[in-house]
């Protein structure tokens, strides 16, 4: 072993550790960090893993997907290095090889599961080849960073198509992901959901790609679960829907999520819809890669994903629901997820705007907010950098909003003044920070 | 009193946060008693610009600006008795483009509607940032986003206004956008006129009076519309 090598370990873990202690997160510098002191450290420990390596892809739904799988191929017994923490950068990817090894440098991993952002697929691919890749959805997201979806799409089609022997695992649902996968000579496999799940045809929606990326032509949908995902064709030039290899069916989806794929049925306690697409990727990913995930179902009971992802906490008498929403995709399936939460509630939106969250917030602007309207809604409170945006953006949808910047003084007003039933709300960067304040809450004694 | 708004493509032009100029437009209509409509005219649609008194051209990727090209050689001519006619028009980002003659890309040209004699190339690099104006239309400073491949010409005609803060029409000149009788193209995009009510009120104000003469816009409290443009300016300007 080399003596850089261990050294780039011994480094990223001190760097870790004393920024744990002073409350922040730190992966992202004790990948930088090793990547300094060793720069092969990546691709040497990537191709010490044992077996498969996955990647996950996609704008929305990575760092949940991403867990999911790393928990069901644990569940089967395996051991899996993953970015747990939604670090998809490369400094990010290198940090979850260097946390995971040993003192003495070894990597012991049968599997890794890595999420990297879209853009980033050029640093890592150099790095080393992704046998399996999941292709979750394209939507708008962070127009400042990458341009235009367009922009996106040519990244991922150059990287794929320099892994050849790369599987693709694609959302067959969605259009844009879809054309991608065919583009490419890889060899793919899709999931999808073949039936009408809900009825709302909301034509407000933003919705990307509704023309033919291969001719032009506008696609026809027989019907759409949300966004530009569903059943589509286009009528010139025969581009459609790829035939569904994991295929959910009997979609329930309210206080519970439950669909049966092939032969097995699955339940899980979550919210919102994405989670079905979620699941089922997490679930087609594993059978794909050969197991039988009979302990899919228990994984998923047991699945307590502690990174703000619908994650719940207890301040006083208030039950606290804190979610990532970073895009109009993502934001208004949130607002689903709230809505279908009948009971009272008060909601604190906070919104930044510092760099990895996008410094153009304009996509506020293609959110549904309208949909926060009735009398189930307490109060919203908004908070974040940019809360008078977020204040203008509600005022135009007719809702009142109470401002107060301080995230902690907004949570803590409404756990006094509020109806016990509080959903958090918060965009990228605003995340750590709101889940440290909630934890730190839920800790003290009253 | 009515105001119809035509939203020229939404399916192709609609990028980041065109739909808030329209809500603005919308809500600062009705909260003032007059009957506001929007019709979104889709790509295969006939668009009768003399039923309209605000047109709105938004923002799409170059991909779809070059699908769009196409469909805006069948309305050229009505498009532009609209505009000589005193009609008013708010284009942003790839919409005020295609005002002019042409857009020089590296993949080739696309043609523009020649409503207003300006003409984009495609630059080095995108000038992704946000943005201060000070404009000869609103007393306060106009701020907003922007994010362009192309740098815009617009020889002798006025800027829509002096930049601040920003990049502006092609990163050199200073200015921003352009106004050609009560046209408006700009590369702010998305929330422009939310926190720039005066602007949105100037083009409320001009739709008026060319259907009913002198108008005079009842006030309105713009204390969030203020308060969120303030910070914006004390932030990038302190």
């Amino acid at each position: 072993m080399k003596i850089r090598r261990i050294l780039a370990v011994w480094t990223a873990k001190a760097a870790c550790s004393i920024c744990r202690r002073m409350g922040r997160q730190g992966v992202t510098w004790a990948g930088k960090l090793a990547l300094s002191v060793y720069p092969p450290v990546l691709r040497e420990m990537a191709a010490e893993v044992r077996r498969d390596i996955f990647i996950v892809c996609g704008t929305n739904g990575k760092t949940t997907t991403n867990n999911l799988l790393c928990s069901a191929l644990e569940a089967e017994g395996a051991k899996v290095i993953c970015n747990h923490t939604g670090s998809n950068m490369l400094n990010g990817v290198a940090a979850a090889f260097v946390l995971a090894a040993s003192l003495s440098g070894k990597i012991d991993a049968d599997y890794a599961c890595i999420e990297v952002d879209e853009a980033s697929t050029r640093h890592i691919f150099p790095q080393f080849k992704p046998d399996h890749m999941v292709l979750t959805n394209l939507f708008r997201d962070q127009l400042d960073r990458y341009g235009e979806i367009d922009i996106t799409m040519d990244i991922l089609k150059g990287v794929i198509c320099s892994a050849p022997h790369m599987d693709i695992l694609v959302n067959g649902d969605d259009a844009l992901a879809a054309y991608l996968a065919m583009e490419c000579a890889n060899p793919s496999v899709t999931y999808g959901i073949s039936e009408q799940v809900t009825d709302t045809c909301d034509t407000q929606e933003i919705r990307e790609g509704r023309f033919c990326k291969r001719c032009g032509e506008r696609l026809s949908y027989r019907f759409y679960h949300y966004s530009q995902l569903g059943d589509y064709s286009c009528p010139k030039c025969g581009f459609a829907r790829p035939p569904i290899d994991y295929d959910a069916r009997d979609v329930r989806v309210g206080d519970q999520i439950s669909f049966r794929v092939g032969d097995e049925h699955i339940v899980a306690d979550y919210r919102g819809f994405y989670n079905v697409y979620n699941i089922l990727a997490a679930y087609a990913a594993g059978r794909h890669a050969g197991f039988s995930l009979t302990h899919f179902n228990q994984m998923l009971r047991d699945f307590r994903p502690e990174n703000g992802r619908m994650e719940s906490f207890r301040i006083r008498d208030t039950a606290v629901v804190l979610n990532l929403a970073k895009n109009p995709a993502g934001f208004n399936q949130n607002i689903s997820a709230v809505m279908a939460d009948t009971r009272p509630k008060d909601l604190v939106i906070v919104i930044n705007d510092n760099e990895q969250d996008g410094t153009d917030i304009s996509w506020l602007w293609d959110v549904d907010f309208d949909r926060f309207c009735g009398d189930e809604i307490h109060s919203i409170t908004v908070s974040g950098i940019r809360c008078q945006d977020m204040r203008l953006r509600l005022r135009y949808a007719d809702i009142p909003s109470i401002l107060e910047a301080d995230v902690e003084s907004a949570i803590w007003g409404r756990v006094v003044d509020g109806c016990g039933n509080l959903y958090v709300l918060v965009n990228y960067t605003a995340l750590f920070g709101t889940r440290n304040i909630l934890k730190r809450l839920e800790g003290e004694k009253p | 009193m009515k105001l119809t708004i035509g939203h020229l493509y939404p399916d192709l032009l609609n990028l980041y946060g065109d739909r808030g100029n329209i809500a603005c437009l919308m809500k600062r209509c009705a909260w003032r008693g007059i009957e506001a409509r929007t019709i979104g005219y889709e790509s295969e649609d006939r668009v009768d610009f003399s039923t309209l008194d605000i047109v709105l051209l938004g923002g799409g990727s170059d991909r779809e600006q070059m699908l769009v090209c196409e469909k805006l050689k069948k309305i050229r001519r009505d498009f532009q008795a609209y505009v000589e006619g005193g009609g008013v028009v708010l284009a942003v980002c790839g919409g005020y483009q295609l005002l002019g003659r042409y857009y020089k890309t590296k993949d080739g040209l696309i043609k523009g509607l020649e409503l207003v004699d300006l003409y984009t190339e495609q630059g080095d690099g995108r000038l992704i940032d946000n943005i201060i104006l000070d404009s000869p239309l609103c007393e306060m400073p106009v701020v907003g986003f922007e994010n362009h491949g192309g740098r815009t010409y617009i020889g002798e005609n006025r800027p829509f206004g002096k930049v601040l803060y920003g990049s502006g029409n092609d990163g050199r000149s200073g200015y921003e956008g352009v106004i050609y009788k009560n046209v408006v193209g700009t590369y702010l995009h998305g929330p422009l006129l939310p926190k720039n009510p005066q602007l949105a009120d100037y083009l409320i104000q001009k739709a008026l009076e060319r259907k009913y003469g002198s108008v005079t816009l009842s006030p309105l409290d713009d204390t969030q519309e203020r308060e969120a443009n303030a910070y914006m300016v004390n932030r990038l300007m302190k």
